[in-house]
């Protein structure tokens, strides 16, 4: 396999508390292919916004990535030059958030704002980048694209913003756009409507995609391959169709099990008992195990790693084999 | 529209509207030319009955009025108009203590639907006492009782809401509403601020609770995957209309309205083989201060024709089916194509 | 899902004790600003309790063949120039100022709060006429009202007290209606109306205890503000009338000698500063005190 465009490698993340650091992620690895879209799935507090704004340079004050590398096309982002950086984003990744009104100038109009990054890395003119606005609008599903540029952010609905934020983020044919929780803030009919635009436009463009997201659903639908978060680790990897129809993990298993699905009315809601560990104070050994149905003894002493159970697909439980005798699908 | 069963229903609503008047600044009122309507139509006519000891869900997407439509039926807010029934029986505007017990919430978000300041057991003993539910020496056992029934330990008594997690004081906020015996529980979104692992062991709860108390649950929520696990009727909301009713096996199978259909077909799917792909609705919900005419739905509608322009539909109840099994607001319910998420199972339109 | 999942029996009733210990509540004393306020604050009231015994002289009986004496073993901060002793003088004056200060706040805080309540939780017509007063209270500036109020009622500490309780209660009313208005919009609140609890039991235990920790607090610059209040009427002539200890006609008296006797004027003052410093430490910690998530 050739170089990936992103590889996250051995990546921690600690915030610092009034006493003591904290691991907020720990030992995350992974790894996104050219043109893949991957999805980033864990309950609030597993990390995964951490994990992807680390990527972007985006940490809130106190947050730091204190180990790890993070590789972009091969090249090492920690420790690069903050003003190098910077002209990473734009041209080459770039980053929509989960509400666009904060993510958007309330005082600059959206065609202007859309503008402004062609005519900054692309070196478009005025002119050439409004039309460029307005077609990167109209791409993401805008209906009268050249009217809406001269609206303000305050005067478009919730998905219209949304669609705004991605025409901003994709205007300048980024290779990898980071996605947090794009969706949860819309309604179900304008969440699917900009998913599927996402997507076709991510295809059109050749774009990589990180998608972080709670729901799973949108996880199947949107992305090829997942990792699955848990207090700050990933607990496992793989292709989201083999996932979903196999989970190799007791946690993802858990999340499958406890969310309705629409296809399956019938079946049995099966909650996971407990809740997440408080990460100042992580139990030993597996983070999991105090809610797990399957932990032994050995799982509250040792720490498991992330392995391969499959080709392709990795879990870090320490019984994996048992629990899940493994057929291939 | 259906005539409310006064055997049936617990609690009836009969064309329930709530406007508000938007405040226009003077500088608004001098230019009166804009001309525009300062009214916004949170509930348009609501006509919906729920049944003694079911649970119906009202779905709906933002702006739908569908929590507008809780909060009238618990009457944190009065409608403009329209008449609500408890057990048959007109209820007042202002209702006194009995009656207000009748009927209680759960609110979306387990943070702020419990004082931070009273501790769990003066909060259900407050509530005991108030309505002498128990006698006092009674209250201690009756409270333990209670938080038993959520699923919480006697050692949560003494406990103050910020010592619990999410899941947990959704709990505790279930059981602040049960303690004063309620016949009806309006539930707010009561599992969508909560981590997918928690909202099963909440949506648990509801179905035991409607299941061995018997209560009449209304459970608004936007996933309708969680509605189809949960409820027996299913009420869909558009602009503050009901636009289809029906029970749960039925409307999923054989939804008679357009938007009814773009929500299910919208819904993101949990198995490889069902992702749908196509695009189903275009558009944003229009805003409730400026309502299409005609049918509410129409604009974004693929079936729409001439006549949905010009005439407002009500809720009919759908030809040939026993009256009160399924009810559409659309002129064409009757020809709409066969729908089927089997088909799009397979990736054929 | 192809395979059956095994659900171990103690999965459904899920009644674990599970409170999270983890943010544990931390007690009074280690809150700093709420200790330190406590120290100056209790130092104060103990030497105006018993200033009587702490010092052999009389604040008020004039001795002048003993006028305007330097600080020595019997007058450790001199005399004034009725040869009264400047720190039996400023020990009977925090008596005063203290008390003052202190007794001063509670009409406007007890009126204020409860008008503010009133006023946020109905609403309505009666909001409507409450605030236009508050706003028209609230056009003047506080020292002036209070200065012109005494200045009509006449000096001596019963004015002072009219004089500052008509003044002060509109910044309760404005704090606590402004609270009010937020937290009767809280679940928690329309969940207590909802279980059919009157409007008086809704008001005073759901929405008080949650609303008037801005109150407390913002009473204690109060004092403050008040104290300063009669030390600025005192070195007017118009607050206490003159033979009583009073940090201000202090001020007032020993200006005149400020270049050869200056500990006559400072010294008042600094106490001055450091009552307020104690307030306003006090108050600090009372606000991180007061907020829930700090509360046993």
């Amino acid at each position: 396999m050739s170089t990936p465009l992103l590889e996250v490698t051995d990546l921690s993340i600690s915030v610092m508390g009034s006493k003591a650091r904290t691991k907020i992620v720990e030992g995350v690895s992974f790894s996104v292919e050219a043109g893949e879209r991957f999805g980033l799935v864990g309950e609030s507090g597993s990390g995964k916004s951490m994990t992807l704004r680390s990527i972007a340079n985006l940490l809130p004050g106190g947050v730091t990535v204190s180990s790890g590398s993070i590789l972009y096309k091969g090249q090492e982002l920690i420790g690069l030059q903050n003003e190098k950086r910077r002209r990473l984003m734009g041209p080459e990744i770039a980053m929509v958030f989960q509400e666009p009104m904060t993510a958007l100038n309330p005082v600059m109009r959206v065609g202007e704002q859309i503008a402004e990054g062609p005519r900054r890395y692309l070196g478009l003119s005025r002119s050439a980048a409004m039309d460029l606005a307005v077609s990167m609008m109209a791409r993401t599903g805008i209906p009268d694209p050249k009217q809406r540029a001269k609206a303000y952010p305050h005067q478009l609905s919730g998905g219209l913003r949304q669609r705004v934020m991605i025409a901003m983020a994709l205007s300048c044919r980024p290779k990898l756009l980071l996605c947090d929780e794009p969706t949860t803030a819309l309604d179900v009919t304008v969440q699917h409507q900009v998913l599927r635009q996402l997507e076709e436009l991510c295809e059109d463009f050749g774009a990589s995609l990180v998608f972080v997201t709670h729901d799973l659903a949108v996880v199947n639908q949107t992305c090829s391959k997942l990792a699955v978060m848990y207090a700050g680790r990933i607990v496992e990897t793989g292709p989201v169709k083999d996932v979903f129809k196999d989970p190799r993990h007791p946690y993802t298993q858990g999340l499958l099990t406890s969310a309705p699905d629409f296809d399956q009315p019938e079946r049995e809601l099966i909650p996971i008992p407990g809740f997440p560990p408080n990460l100042a104070d992580r139990p030993p050994g597996c983070e999991f195990a105090p809610r797990c149905r399957y932990a032994q003894a050995d799982c509250t002493s040792l720490q498991p790693r992330l392995l391969p159970v499959e080709p392709g697909r990795n879990s870090a439980c320490l019984h994996t084999e048992e629990i899940f005798p493994g057929v291939l699908v | 529209m259906n005539q409310p069963d006064v055997d049936t229903a617990i609690l009836g609503m009969s064309d329930i509207r709530k406007t508000y008047r938007l405040s226009s600044s003077v500088l608004q009122r001098f230019m009166k030319g804009s001309g525009r309507r300062s009214e916004l139509t949170a509930l348009a006519g609501v006509d919906l009955e729920l049944r003694r000891g079911e649970t119906l869900a009202l779905v709906g997407e933002s702006g739908s009025g569908k929590s507008t439509l809780g909060k009238t039926l618990v009457g944190s807010i009065g409608a403009s108009s329209g008449i609500i029934s408890y057990n048959g029986a007109p209820m007042p505007a202002h209702r006194d203590k009995e009656l207000s017990r009748r009927i209680q919430m759960v609110f979306q978000d387990p943070y702020s639907s419990l004082n931070p300041r009273i501790s769990v057991g003066s909060m259900l003993k407050e509530l005991l006492l108030l309505h002498q539910i128990v006698p006092r020496d009674q209250v201690r056992d009756e409270s333990i009782r209670i938080l038993n029934r959520v699923g919480m330990d006697e050692d949560a008594l003494t406990a103050y809401p910020s010592q619990f997690s999410g899941g947990q004081r959704q709990r505790i906020a279930i059981a602040r509403a049960l303690a004063v015996r309620p016949d009806v529980l309006i539930a707010d979104e009561p599992v969508s601020a909560l981590d997918v692992s928690v909202q099963a062991t909440i949506l648990d709860l509801f179905e035991s609770l409607q299941k061995e108390l018997g209560l009449s649950i209304l459970f608004i929520a936007h996933n309708l995957a969680v509605v189809q696990h949960l409820s027996q009727r299913v009420a869909v909301m558009y602009l503050g209309r009901i636009v289809e009713v029906a029970e749960t096996a039925e409307l999923f199978k054989n939804p008679r309205h357009p938007y009814t259909r773009a929500l299910i077909a919208s819904i993101p799917r949990m198995s490889a083989e069902s992702v749908n792909q196509q695009f189903v609705v275009h558009g944003d919900p229009p805003s409730p201060i400026d309502i299409p005419p005609g049918c509410r739905f129409s604009p974004r509608c693929t079936f729409a024709q001439d006549q949905c322009r010009k005439v407002d539909p009500t809720l009919q109840n759908i030809a040939g089916t026993v009256v009160g099994l399924h009810s559409s607001a659309c002129l064409r319910a009757g020809e709409l194509p066969i729908f089927s998420t089997i088909l799009q199972r397979d990736g054929a339109q | 899902m192809t395979r059956t999942i095994p659900v171990p029996a103690n999965n459904r009733g899920l009644r674990r004790s599970a409170k999270k210990r983890s943010r544990a509540l931390k007690p009074w004393y280690t809150n700093t600003s709420l200790v330190a306020g406590m120290i100056v604050i209790g130092l104060l009231i103990f030497v105006a309790v018993f200033a009587p015994i702490l010092t052999p002289y009389d604040p008020i009986q004039q001795d002048l063949r003993h006028a305007l004496q330097d600080p020595s073993a019997a007058h450790w901060f001199g005399t004034d120039k009725y040869g009264r002793d400047i720190l039996t003088r400023l020990l009977w004056g925090t008596r005063v100022d203290l008390r003052i200060g202190f007794l001063s706040v509670i009409i406007p805080f007890v009126f204020g709060s409860i008008l503010g309540a009133l006023a946020g939780y109905f609403g309505g017509w009666f909001d409507t006429l409450v605030m236009r007063i508050v706003d028209v209270f609230f056009a003047f500036p506080f020292l002036v009202m209070v200065i012109v109020l005494v200045f009509i009622l006449g000096s001596g500490e019963a004015s002072i007290y009219l004089a500052i309780a008509a003044v002060s209660w509109v910044a309760y009313t404005k704090i606590v209606r402004g609270e009010v208005i937020v937290a009767k919009e809280l679940d928690y609140v329309v969940g207590a109306r909802l279980s059919g609890m009157s409007h008086a039991r809704v008001l005073f235990r759901h929405i008080g205890p949650n609303v008037l920790s801005q109150s407390i607090i913002y009473g204690m610059s109060d004092i403050v503000m008040n104290i300063m209040g009669v030390v600025t009427l005192g070195y007017l002539g118009l607050g206490i009338a003159p033979p009583t200890a009073e940090w201000g006609s202090m001020i007032l008296d020993g200006q005149e000698f400020i270049t050869s006797h200056w500990l006559q004027a400072t010294l008042p003052g600094l106490l001055v500063v450091v009552t307020s410093l104690g307030v306003s430490w006090l108050g600090d910690g009372l606000s991180e005190q007061l907020s829930p998530e700090r509360r046993k």
